[in-house]
C-alpha cells in the first residue's frame, strides 16, 4: 500500500470475507450491486418475449406456460424486488450528483427525487393503459 | 451511572507482536469524557507505552481518528457515556497499516492528496501579490461546505471500496478536488478531472456512501464524488460528439 514509516513493521489488516454483513449500509449497497444481475435477467426476459410474439401464437403459447412455472413466478417475485430496491436507490442517488439552480436557487433533493417518483408513475400507468385496455 | 468504563484497546507494537490484540483498562465514566479522554486517562496514570495521536481536542485538527466499537470517529469528539456500560473497544482506524498500538499509517493518503491538485490553479499570471481575489458570498457558498475537510481520514475508514482496492484515490482527496473546481478563482477544472477520470479516480467508487455518514465535517465526499461522475460523463460525451474546438 504505502512506505510504512521505514520499520517494514507496520500490520496490513485485510478485509475479512463477510464485511458487508457487518453493517446495515454495507449489506444494502452489496444488495444494490446484486440487483443489476436481476435488472439484465429482467431485460433477457423481456427480449425473449419480443421473440417469442415474432415467432408467432404457438411460441407465444409456449412462452406464457413457461413464464406461469412455479419456479419463473418465484424468480421474477425476487426480480421484481430488486427492482424495486434499484429504482428507490437511483432515485436517492440523483440529487447528489445533480446540482440544480433555478433563478439562483439550488433545487431541494426531494424535489428532484420527487419529479422521479411522478415520471415513474406517469409512465407506469401509461403501460398499465395500454396493457389492460 | 457507573462510576467507571472498561476501555478495550487494539495494542500492536511491532518490536514484540506479530498481530495486533485487545488489552482492558478501566477509567472513570464522566458525563463530560470523551474517548479521548480515557485515552489520555490510561496514558498518564495506567499505561504509559500506550500510543495514538491526538492534538486539538476540539474536533479541528483530525488527528484523533480511530475505529470506536467498529465506526470511524474522532475520539475528541465522542463520548465515552454513549458507550456505557462498556465495553468500549477502541482500534485503528480501518483500511490503513497499524504502525503501532492506534498509530496507523497515513503515507497513502499523503501521497493521493497532491495527485489532485487541491490548490488554486490559475491560468493568468495574477497572484496574491497583485490584489485580493474578490469573490461573492454566492461564490464562496458553491465550495464552502467542501473546504470543511479537516483530512481526518475517517470516510476512508468508512469506505470499502477503499479497503478492497487501496489504488482507489478515496472520498477525502475527491471532495477536495471538487472544492478547488466549484472556487470561482479556481481554473484547474480540466487539469484535476484528466486525475479523476482514470480508474483509480472517481469510477472507482460505487456510491457505498459510508464516507458522507461518518464525516464528521459534514463535507458529504459522496456527493462530490457523484457530480464529478456527472462531470467526467459528460467531458466523454462532449469529447466524442463536439469538434475540438467546441468542447
Amino acid at each position: 500500500m504505502s512506505a510504512d514509516l521505514g520499520t517494514g513493521l507496520a500490520y496490513q489488516r485485510k478485509m475479512p470475507v463477510w464485511w458487508w454483513l457487518r453493517k446495515r449500509s454495507y449489506f444494502l449497497f452489496v444488495m444494490r450491486e446484486l440487483s443489476s444481475i436481476f435488472i439484465a435477467w429482467l431485460v433477457l426476459y423481456l427480449l425473449l418475449f419480443v421473440r417469442a410474439v415474432a415467432h408467432g401464437p404457438a411460441a407465444y403459447d409456449d412462452y406464457l406456460d413457461w413464464a406461469a412455472s412455479p419456479v419463473l413466478v418465484v424468480v421474477n417475485v425476487v426480480a421484481f424486488a430488486f427492482v424495486l430496491l434499484h429504482t428507490f436507490t437511483w432515485f436517492q442517488l440523483t440529487p447528489k450528483a445533480m446540482v440544480l439552480a433555478v433563478r439562483g436557487h439550488r433545487v431541494p433533493p426531494w424535489a428532484i427525487i420527487g419529479v422521479q417518483y411522478v415520471g415513474l408513475g406517469a409512465m407506469s400507468a401509461f403501460i398499465a393503459w395500454l396493457v389492460l385496455s | 451511572m457507573d462510576d467507571s468504563i472498561s476501555m478495550r484497546v487494539g495494542r500492536y507494537r511491532p518490536e514484540r507482536d506479530h498481530e495486533p490484540y485487545w488489552q482492558d483498562y478501566d477509567v472513570p465514566l464522566r458525563p463530560e469524557w470523551t474517548v479521548l479522554d480515557g485515552l489520555n486517562h490510561v496514558k498518564n496514570e495506567l499505561d504509559t507505552t500506550l500510543a495514538y495521536r491526538w492534538s486539538c481536542r476540539m474536533g479541528i485538527c483530525g488527528s484523533c481518528g480511530m475505529n470506536v466499537q467498529g465506526e470511524p470517529k474522532l475520539t475528541c469528539a465522542t463520548f465515552l457515556s454513549d458507550y456505557a456500560p462498556g465495553p468500549v473497544k477502541v482500534e485503528p482506524l480501518a483500511n490503513f497499516p497499524i504502525v503501532r498500538d492506534l498509530v496507523v499509517d497515513i503515507g497513502d493518503f499523503m501521497e493521493k492528496l497532491p495527485r489532485v491538485m487541491p490548490w488554486i490553479i490559475r491560468d493568468d499570471d495574477v497572484t496574491e501579490i497583485d490584489g485580493e481575489y474578490l469573490q461573492t458570498p454566492e461564490e464562496l457558498d458553491a465550495y464552502k461546505q467542501f473546504s470543511m475537510c479537516i483530512n481526518c481520514m475517517l470516510c476512508y475508514a468508512a469506505c470499502p471500496v477503499y479497503g478492497l482496492d487501496p489504488d482507489f484515490v478515496g472520498p477525502a482527496a475527491i471532495a477536495l478536488a471538487e472544492r478547488y473546481d466549484l472556487d470561482s478563482r479556481d481554473a484547474g477544472a480540466r487539469k484535476r478531472l484528466d486525475v479523476l477520470i482514470e480508474h483509480d479516480g472517481v469510477w472507482g467508487c460505487t456510491f457505498v456512501g459510508e464516507c458522507s455518514a461518518v464525516c464528521p465535517k459534514h463535507v458529504d465526499p459522496a456527493g462530490a464524488i457523484q457530480r464529478y461522475k456527472l462531470k467526467a460523463a459528460t467531458q466523454s460525451v462532449k469529447a466524442f460528439l463536439l469538434p475540438r474546438g467546441a468542447r
